[in-house]
């Protein structure tokens, strides 16, 4: 899966290993009178896991909806790359290295595995649509060279067995890590991920977890993940931010975010 | 380059190790391929030529590492094709290989590895790895691994881990720098005797510890020679190794076979990719246990309901005419011109789609072996036109000791001895035979030899038999099962429980005739397959209980039995099984009560002793037995189960002179 198209920093400078990726301060958004998240302040770090958890509602998927440009908050800054902005945008966000997948899959139900892998290559696409629809000469080639890397991460992810089968009609944990594929797919800087273990059974989520960190050691990707299995979260993450009712009550590593009164009120519930 | 290659002349003294049969491969078809593996979706080939330079540099490499004459080195992973490079590299050094099954836990792993003294290992991926990792401190000979998948390594502790690659790279810098290796491999290879230890294949046996059974180069050689010289094998032939490499099957077929005959061996994708891989090889040699082609089948059955109607009934209308004359043509007998033609258009429209979808359309053998197989599956594929045949092997034997000859087939026997095998059975029954495949010994364990081989080359298989009216050895079951009926007969529960299982009506059969005067036995109903005949017949029932005392499904079993009764009276030696009453079980036999093992096998005494009073039943003469039996239910609780068995009789007949072969082409 080794880039032969690098990422060009679109959007600002490289960060050092273990410097900070991306901030997020004081952000707020609302839709109408609910108020989604308010006045949360984080940061990742590159080539770090960081988790967000949080009870149903506390406004997790939110937040990586306002990451990647999705959502747009009212209140806030957001610093990617030393860059520092209002608002992302999507396509700021997908130039800039930022990948995600979803809570839901959101896959092209009706393309193979394949081809959905494939659309992860858009961006790094250089010649034209007319060019590809030829399919001649440097056309061709470009795609024979986006094939290989699709094909690595097919390998990579044990999936070869789907190559040309409509992912409509795979099991959902299979979808789960055909998605996973078209995020790499962008050989992302950040990887965001919603949920990846979600409806997975045991052996499933074990082979998630193992690509979640063959990824973060082999490619360097920063991930953030939002996931309710507290015992994956504690294996995979490096440091966990908790959100509860679009607030941030605790922030550190799994252990500090164990042992954290706010966090165990919040998930067990207390009369207020 | 098609030629037929020496293979059919008199043991060659120059080709009596692997590693000689692959320098005379890669001289004479250099530019074959030897193997293929499909790699990011694309296959990749390597020629006998390339295939010679890589086993080289590995060989070398391997040296540079330590390896020396005799060392064993364990071999662990999915058929690839370097861990096949690694067999000829080890060998060619005079090591011993030592394929380990990838799945095996790591427990097991320690034990065969410590017990072969395995210094080095090649393994396919991280968790070959890991497993090793996590039991290395059991084996302190083990003083190198090899992998050969880079992924998720890159973190490790690399100071006794190397990458294949790496391994290769010390092996062809050292070609470079010393001009006298390429010229001292060779000598190394010709240093090899036929009757050196070529490879350790530990069986996993079902009792006590695996046993490592030694083979040496000539068995490995001679044994592979006979087999392709046994269905004409010429180096225009592909196969797909799919099969567990620790498998002595796998080791015969995709790598004796292939480098005695200079064929094609074919590494899958991924294990799940199977499937689609044969269909894109389209393999001319194909061997599988009986569930694979019977899944296969089923899934085939499966698709069809969602076809068409017109599909439908094509299907139905010419799988009778492949019934009716697929298989006499295949054997090629005399068949009447307007059935050949309706063969033909029935090949056209549905057979040869058919062995397209499942990667035979090319295929010119197909063995099956390690259990017996329905007689329905058997003639199914054979009626499409697939060569389908059995044999009958062991590990002992470097597989062959039994195959069916082309037009020489039949669903219930494994065929006749192989080139150079002698058969004989024994007084108990026992199938013994002697042939050039004969395992050296079992490593480290004289004791288990001398109880399995005889001074004289002579070794027992375990398994009873007998000769039949063909010349065919038929396998009836495992020695240790065989009992006498009071008049002296044999009794052989599993062949018959068998001949009842492949109805589809009946899930479970136990006989009982050991120490009695006749056969009888214990019926199990299938409850999908009898429960879908109910349905269709108006029958009500409202348990298992209910549709098992139904009298229809008595008669329905009663009938089966006749049939089996009549297949009995025409076997001499089996004449005396036929089966004189039954019942049906009043619950399905269940691994929560102890009756069956996990894998779904009966326990025998377990279930003679919970059923204690039924058998007495069956053998005082009654007709009715009340019972009541203690059921565990999947959650944990007890009850019971209580009712009133019917006892049945079946008729049974005379014994028969032997017809003369019905199916045979003489």
């Amino acid at each position: 899966m080794k880039a032969d198209v690098k990422p060009k920093p679109v959007i600002a400078g490289e960060v050092e290993m273990g410097g900070i990726l991306l901030a997020v301060e004081n952000v707020s958004l609302s839709f109408g009178g609910v108020r989604a998240v308010r006045g949360v302040s984080f940061d990742i770090r590159k080539g770090e896991i960081r988790a967000i958890i949080g009870p149903n509602g506390a406004g997790k998927t939110s937040m990586l909806n306002v990451i990647s440009g999705f959502y747009h908050p009212q209140e806030g800054t957001i610093t990617y790359r030393g860059k520092r902005r209002r608002d992302m945008r999507p396509y700021l966000a997908a130039k800039g290295g930022i990948a995600r997948t979803f809570q839901n899959v959101a896959l092209f139900k009706g393309m193979s595995t394949l081809d959905n892998i494939m659309t992860g290559r858009t961006l790094k696409m250089r010649r034209g649509l007319l060019a590809h629809a030829l399919h001649f000469g440097p056309a061709k080639r470009e795609e024979i060279r986006h094939r290989e890397v699709v094909e690595r991460i097919i390998d990579f992810l044990e999936i070869q067995h789907i190559r040309k089968t409509p992912v409509g009609r795979l099991p959902y944990g299979l979808q789960k890590r055909v998605e996973l594929g078209r995020a790499l797919a962008m050989e992302p800087e950040l990887l965001l991920l919603d949920e990846p273990m979600a409806g997975m059974n045991l052996e499933e989520k074990q082979d998630m977890c193992r690509f979640i960190l063959t990824v973060k050691d082999m490619f360097n990707t920063t991930i953030a993940l939002i996931e309710h299995d507290m015992s994956v979260v504690m294996d995979l993450s490096d440091r966990v931010v908790v959100l509860d009712y679009g607030r941030k009550i605790a922030d550190g590593t799994p252990s500090e975010v164990q042992s954290n009164q706010d966090v165990i009120d919040a998930y067990l519930g207390v009369a207020h | 380059m098609n030629g037929s290659i020496p293979v059919s002349a008199a043991p060659d003294t120059a080709l009596d190790t692997v590693p000689k049969l692959l320098l005379r491969n890669a001289a004479h078809y250099g530019e074959r391929p030897a193997l293929r593996h499909k790699d990011l979706g694309i296959w990749q080939t390597w020629t006998w030529a390339q295939l010679k330079h890589e086993v080289r540099a590995f060989a070398i490499g391997l040296r540079k590492l330590g390896l020396t004459r005799g060392d064993a080195v364990a071999i662990i992973g999915d058929n690839r094709p370097r861990l096949y490079a690694s067999f000829a590299a080890v060998q060619s050094l005079g090591g011993i290989a030592v394929p380990v099954y990838q799945d095996s836990v790591a427990e097991e792993m320690a034990y065969v590895l410590d017990h072969a003294e395995a210094k080095f290992a090649v393994v396919q991926d991280q968790e070959q790895v890991d497993k090793l990792i996590s039991i290395s401190d059991r084996l302190p000979r083990l003083h190198m691994v090899i992998y050969e998948e880079e992924r998720g390594l890159a973190g490790y502790d690399h100071t006794s881990l190397y990458a294949f690659e790496h391994v290769e790279e010390l092996g062809r810098r050292e070609l470079r720098d010393n001009v006298d290796t390429a010229g001292w491999w060779l000598e190394e290879i010709a240093k090899g005797r036929g009757a050196d230890v070529s490879v350790m294949l530990y069986t996993s046996g079902t009792t006590g510890r695996p046993k490592g059974v030694m083979l040496t180069h000539e068995n490995i050689v001679v044994s592979a020679q006979n087999g392709n010289r046994f269905d004409n094998f010429t180096p225009s032939d592909t196969l797909l190794a799919y099969l567990p490499m620790a498998w002595v099957g796998d080791h015969i077929f995709s790598y004796g076979q292939a480098f005695a005959g200079a064929m094609c061996v074919a590494c899958p994708e991924s294990p799940e990719t199977i499937i689609e891989d044969r269909r894109e090889i389209a393999p001319t040699y194909f061997f599988a246990p009986p569930r694979v082609y019977e899944n296969l089948l089923t899934q085939i059955m499966v698709r069809m309901q969602d076809a068409s109607r017109l599909k439908q009934r094509m299907f139905a209308y010419f799988l009778k005419v492949a019934r009716h004359s697929g298989e006499r043509i295949l054997n090629g007998q005399p068949v009447g011109f307007k059935e050949r033609l309706l063969y033909r258009l029935g090949d056209i429209c549905v057979y040869a789609p058919l062995r397209n979808r499942m990667g035979f359309s090319k295929i010119r053998v197909a063995y099956t072996a390690g259990e017996a197989i329905g007689p329905d599956l058997f003639r199914f594929y054979r009626g499409l036109g697939v060569n389908l045949k059995q044999l009958y092997g062991q590990t002992e034997a470097s597989v062959y000791i039994t195959l069916q000859p082309d037009g020489e087939v039949y669903a219930d026997s494994v065929g006749k001895p192989g080139p150079d095998v002698e058969i004989t059975i024994a007084d108990s029954g026992e199938v013994l035979y002697r042939s050039p495949g004969v395992f050296l010994k079992y490593f480290k364990n004289e004791e288990a030899t001398r109880v399995i081989k005889t001074a004289d080359g002579w070794v027992h298989t375990g398994d009873a038999g007998f000769i039949d009216q063909h010349g065919h050895l038929k396998i009836i079951d495992r020695i240790n099962d065989v009992g006498r009926l009071n008049n002296g007969a044999l009794f052989a529960p599993k062949y018959l429980e068998n001949k009842m299982k492949f109805y589809p009506e009946v899930r479970e059969a136990v006989a009982f005739g050991h120490g009695r005067d006749y056969v009888t036995m214990f019926i199990n109903i299938d409850l999908t397959s009898v429960g879908s005949w109910a349905e269709r017949n108006n029958v009500a029932y409202a348990s298992y209980q209910e549709l098992a005392a139904h009298p229809q499904v008595y008669d329905m079993v009663l009938k089966r039995l006749d049939e089996v009764n009549r297949q009995l009276a025409e076997e001499p030696q089996m004449a005396a099984s036929q089966i004189r009453r039954f019942l049906i079980l009043h619950k399905e036999l269940d691994a929560d009560d102890g009756e069956m093992t996990r894998t779904q096998k009966v326990r025998r005494s377990t279930v003679a002793e919970r059923y204690s009073s039924l058998i007495a039943a069956l053998y005082d003469g009654s007709t009715h037995r009340h019972v009541t039996t203690e059921v565990t239910f999947e959650d944990g609780r007890r009850g019971m189960v209580e009712g009133d068995l019917s006892i049945a009789d079946v008729p049974t007949y005379e014994v028969r002179a032997a017809e003369p072969p019905r199916e045979a082409a003489e």
